[in-house]
């Protein structure tokens, strides 16, 4: 009830806020058109912001450890996720204000447009490549490395049970979680990035015949493609992958191998869906009807003229793919079919750390080894989006 | 008379590229009460920043930089948002020159007809129903009392354009902004919605601005007329006066577009072999027969132009000839040799003998592709060149079009204006060396001075290369300026074909009749004349429904 009474009280302080702040802004400005056309809801707006962040200053400062002794897992969570912002959106600017200064005229020109949250993402996506590339020159240990010492904390403080050879920690084997984490760039997002190539060839140059030639070919891919999408995804690659690890052992072909091609196949229905409806509206055009009364063949129809009218749409859906790709990839490794242990793999490495999330009430510490690699995945998937909603942004800018 | 709008010294501006730039350089105007203004120039003088700057409304990226707007004593640069709201629909409306884009296909015309009076509480639901139909029985749509309980496409888009006149119409306002509301209609079409647009203007004594680049049209429905000129006003002056004796050049320049006349060529020798015969065409899309016996020649070296009103199967005649339509009957013969009717069994000779130049160049050049790639193509398709010399020859075509090759050569056609782009459209159907080429509607989307450029162009390519022509046009003004033969079609059938001589000489055809008279002319009585002659309710589409 007096839960209720508050937050009452709360809403009704706020709209008292909002006309206030409205009629104070009317009179400061001497009705400046800003003030005067604001709607009650755009003012409500700015006070609901202003309150939210005058809490989140006032919840930063507050003391990571309760008067009990017990640290205050919010607030320590809290603090890291605002100074990650602050250094990640540093970072940003400083590599915004590198990519202005070296490198060629192009180049140049390309950085000073480039919003920040671009820049973010081009620079996680190149760290992530360098290490991906790197792997074996960067990890202190290798991936399958049993090193000892299990379940070594975070933060290398020996105080709390951190060990500072390894600065991440140790697994529940111990294995160095640094290490895995980057050698986990090099097959998670290795084998994503391969897997969604395949299936954008296989969906895309489908699409575009079908949306070419229409007629019976149509017809027989998009049901074909029906009847595949109807079946739940996952559980269908979870089906595929246990009848391909039969296979896998008959044959000696590593099993990742089936892995990239039954998710490449599943997620070309997606693509292909797309490319076919893009393509469509591309081949009514009259450019295409003066390509075809040229007489081109069915291949320079598809790759010169639709493809590059087709790019802007099929890139946004490259960056979501990938993460969705890359998500099917780590649940199921999460799930046991995935890439195979002793290979480090960030969903697999969710899994095997997860009991640890348990705690984070009381030891924040403890709780990150799952979610450095959860992070991982998250971090990527953010960063390819910024770039793809970028890059959507610029071609679609030029098309006036 | 009383004044009801004043516009001192505007100026607008506009953002790209991170700066403002200047579209409207000091424009001042005045409007009173009952009072029809007509604003003209080429595209991008401002003519539609003019029209909503006087409703106080800017597009998004535009902003007033300075002057003022006055609406019967209201400051509406300075008025706030919701004083504005109070005004428009109300005692300001505006009419959009596509009515098929500016209904909500989702809702039924009357709906959105009484949404304005009974949100300004003017009147009503059920009292603007009644007022409604009441419009469109004056503004003479057919079946007035049902049609509005139509959606927006069941409509065709002569009556659309008067629904939409009717919904400015709904609260009475003082002021009505038309912003080229015929341009995309047939002739016969717009003699009646201009027709319907003048009677309820002077029945309500309503003050508009009327918004055009047809000079002919601006004629009949002004009373005073201001020319524009990127930007900048040239000159403003009544309208009999401005018709009669313009001041400026530029003006000048305007009025006289109409006077480019390719001489007609003799007629060929009998037994000529047409370079294009198209004989006993019969065509169908699906079931339906869209064209019904089809036959006309084409000659060396002559233009033939094909008239009639959308859906007369002018185009669909063209994609007989292309083989995108094989016919149900008949044949098309090149040379006195039958080509195959799929374009897929012609082989590559037969197909770049024959090329097409389309309306919209937006969509005939492919955005992605620079103007080398798209003319360098067919160079390279057919003429098997690469490289350096590649680049010669498709330079020449440039030189050909009259665009400076080193400039344009690596443009995108997004960074061309509208006749440019058509040009790049005309070098691409030259560089496959062709005899004969399908014009379909290259001028009607053009403005005149522009599209008097290309016809000029296409003429002076005709005699230096010996092409001939097929010209697809509902245009007639652009007949008499390039045609030596004339074919009418109507429903899918030809009614008249001959020498162009003999086709502006009457007796005519009565559709031919209908079409010819139905071309607006630069006379200020013309409309009235003809309304009287023909009656009220014989003009345009009724009359040729009545055929």
């Amino acid at each position: 009830m007096s839960g209720l009474m508050i937050f009452a009280a709360l809403l009704v302080a706020l709209f008292v806020g909002a006309y206030v702040f409205r009629f104070a802004g009317q009179t400061a400005t001497g009705n400046a058109p800003r003030f005067r056309d604001m709607t009650f809801g755009v003012a409500f707006g700015y006070v609901l912001a202003a309150a939210l962040f005058i809490w989140a200053i006032y919840y930063y400062f507050q003391p990571k450890v309760l008067d009990t002794g017990v640290p205050n897992a919010g607030v320590v969570f809290f603090r890291w996720a605002v100074q990650g912002f602050i250094i990640a959106a540093i970072a940003a600017f400083l590599f915004r204000l590198l990519g202005r200064m070296v490198g060629t005229e192009g180049t140049k020109k390309l950085f000073r447009s480039m919003p920040l949250t671009a820049a973010f993402g081009i620079l996680v996506i190149i760290i992530y490549a360098v290490v991906a590339v790197f792997a074996g020159a960067i990890a202190p240990y290798g991936q399958a490395e049993i090193l000892g010492a299990a379940n070594v904390m975070a933060g290398g403080d020996p105080a709390i049970g951190g060990n500072p050879d390894y600065p991440l920690g140790t697994d529940q084997i111990g294995r160095d979680i640094l290490s895995r984490l980057i050698y986990g760039a090099q097959n998670t997002v290795g084998i994503a990035f391969i897997t969604t190539c395949l299936a954008f060839f296989i969906g895309g140059s489908l699409g575009f015949l079908a949306a070419t030639l229409q007629g019976w070919l149509d017809q027989l891919l998009s049901r074909g493609v029906d009847v595949l999408m109807a079946i739940p995804s996952l559980i269908f690659a979870l089906l595929l992958m246990t009848i391909a690890s039969v296979w896998a052992n008959e044959l000696g072909v590593p099993l990742t191998i089936f892995m990239v091609l039954i998710i490449a196949v599943i997620d070309s229905t997606r693509v292909y869906r797309l490319a076919r409806a893009v393509g469509l509206n591309i081949v009514v055009m009259d450019y295409i009807e003066a390509a075809k009364l040229r007489g081109e063949g069915l291949g320079y129809l598809v790759f010169k003229e639709i493809l590059p009218n087709a790019m802007a749409p099929l890139l946004a859906e490259f960056g979501l793919r990938f993460c969705f790709v890359f998500l099917t990839i780590a649940a199921l490794s999460f799930l046991g079919v995935g890439i195979q242990p002793p290979l480090a793999d960030w969903g697999t490495m969710v899994r095997d750390l997860a009991p640890f999330i348990n705690f984070a009430a009381f030891a924040p510490t403890a709780a990150v080894a799952p979610l450095l690699a959860a992070g991982a995945i998250a971090l990527l998937t953010v960063a390819v989006n910024f770039v793809v909603d970028w890059m959507l942004h610029k071609s679609s800018g030029l098309k006036e | 008379m009383s004044r009801l709008l004043t516009i001192k010294g505007l100026k607008i501006e506009g953002r790209s590229d991170e700066t403002w730039n200047p579209i409207i350089n000091g424009v001042d105007l005045e409007l009173n009460k009952g009072e029809v203004l007509g604003l003209i120039g080429e595209s991008g003088a401002g003519k539609s920043t003019i029209g909503l700057a006087a409703m106080g409304y800017t597009r998004d990226g535009v902003r007033i930089s300075d002057g003022t707007v006055e609406f019967d004593g209201i400051d509406l640069v300075n008025a706030s948002a919701a004083t504005k709201r109070s005004l428009f629909g109300k005692r300001i409306a505006y009419v959009a020159q596509s009515a098929a884009a500016s209904f909500n296909p989702a809702h039924k015309l009357i709906d959105q007809h009484t949404e304005a009076p009974v949100q300004h509480g003017v009147s009503n639901r059920s009292a603007s129903v009644e007022d409604g139909i009441e419009l469109y029985r004056k503004l003479r749509l057919p079946n007035p009392d049902e049609i509005g309980f139509r959606y927006p496409h069941q409509v065709s888009g002569g009556q659309l354009q008067r629904a939409m006149t009717a919904m400015a119409m709904s609260c009475r306002p003082d002021l009505i902004i038309f912003d080229e509301p015929t341009t995309a209609l047939d002739v016969t079409t717009q003699i009646e919605v201009l027709a319907a647009i003048r009677e309820i203007v002077e029945e309500f004594d309503t003050a508009a601005i009327y918004i055009t680049h047809d000079l002919a049209v601006v004629a009949q429905m002004a009373d005073k007329i201001k020319v524009l000129l990127r930007g900048d006003e040239v000159e403003e002056a009544d309208t009999r006066t401005m018709l009669s004796a313009p001041k400026e050049d530029y003006t000048k320049s305007l009025w006289a577009v109409r006077e480019f006349q390719r001489p007609q060529q003799p007629p060929p020798p009998d037994d000529a072999v047409p370079v294009v015969s198209v004989r006993n065409i019969t065509a169908a899309y699906g079931t339906t027969d869209v064209l019904h016996d089809v036959s006309f020649d084409i000659h060396a070296g002559r233009t033939v132009a094909v008239v009639g009103e959308s859906g007369s199967g002018k185009s669909t005649t063209a994609r007989c000839i292309t083989g995108l339509l094989p016919p149900r009957m008949g044949e098309i013969a090149f040379d006195g040799e039958v080509l195959p009717a799929d374009y897929r069994k012609r082989t590559k000779d037969q197909l770049r003998q024959a090329q097409m130049i389309y309306q919209m160049a937006d969509t005939a050049l492919n955005p992605r592709k620079t103007i080398g790639e798209i003319i360098g193509r067919p160079v390279q398709f057919y003429g098997g060149l690469r490289g350096a010399k590649k680049r010669e020859r498709v330079n020449e075509l440039l030189d050909q079009i009259e665009l400076e090759p080193s400039q344009y050569y690596n443009r995108l056609p997004s960074e061309l204006s509208g006749g440019q782009k058509q040009r790049i459209g005309i070098a691409r159907a030259l560089a496959a060396e062709p005899k004969f080429i399908i014009c379909d509607e290259v001028t009607s989307a053009l403005d005149q001075l522009v599209a008097e450029g290309i016809l000029r162009l296409l003429a002076d390519l005709q005699d230096t290369l010996g092409l001939s022509y097929m010209f697809i046009t509902h245009d007639l003004a652009t007949v008499k300026s390039i045609a030596d033969e004339v074919v009418v079609m109507k429903d899918g059938k030809v009614v008249e074909q001959g020498p162009k001589t003999e086709m502006f000489t009457p007796p005519h055809h009565a559709y031919t009749d209908l079409l010819l008279s139905s071309v607006p002319e630069m006379d200020p009585d013309w409309l009235t004349d003809l309304l009287k002659e023909r009656g009220v309710e014989n003009i345009g589409d009724a009359a040729v429904d009545k055929m």
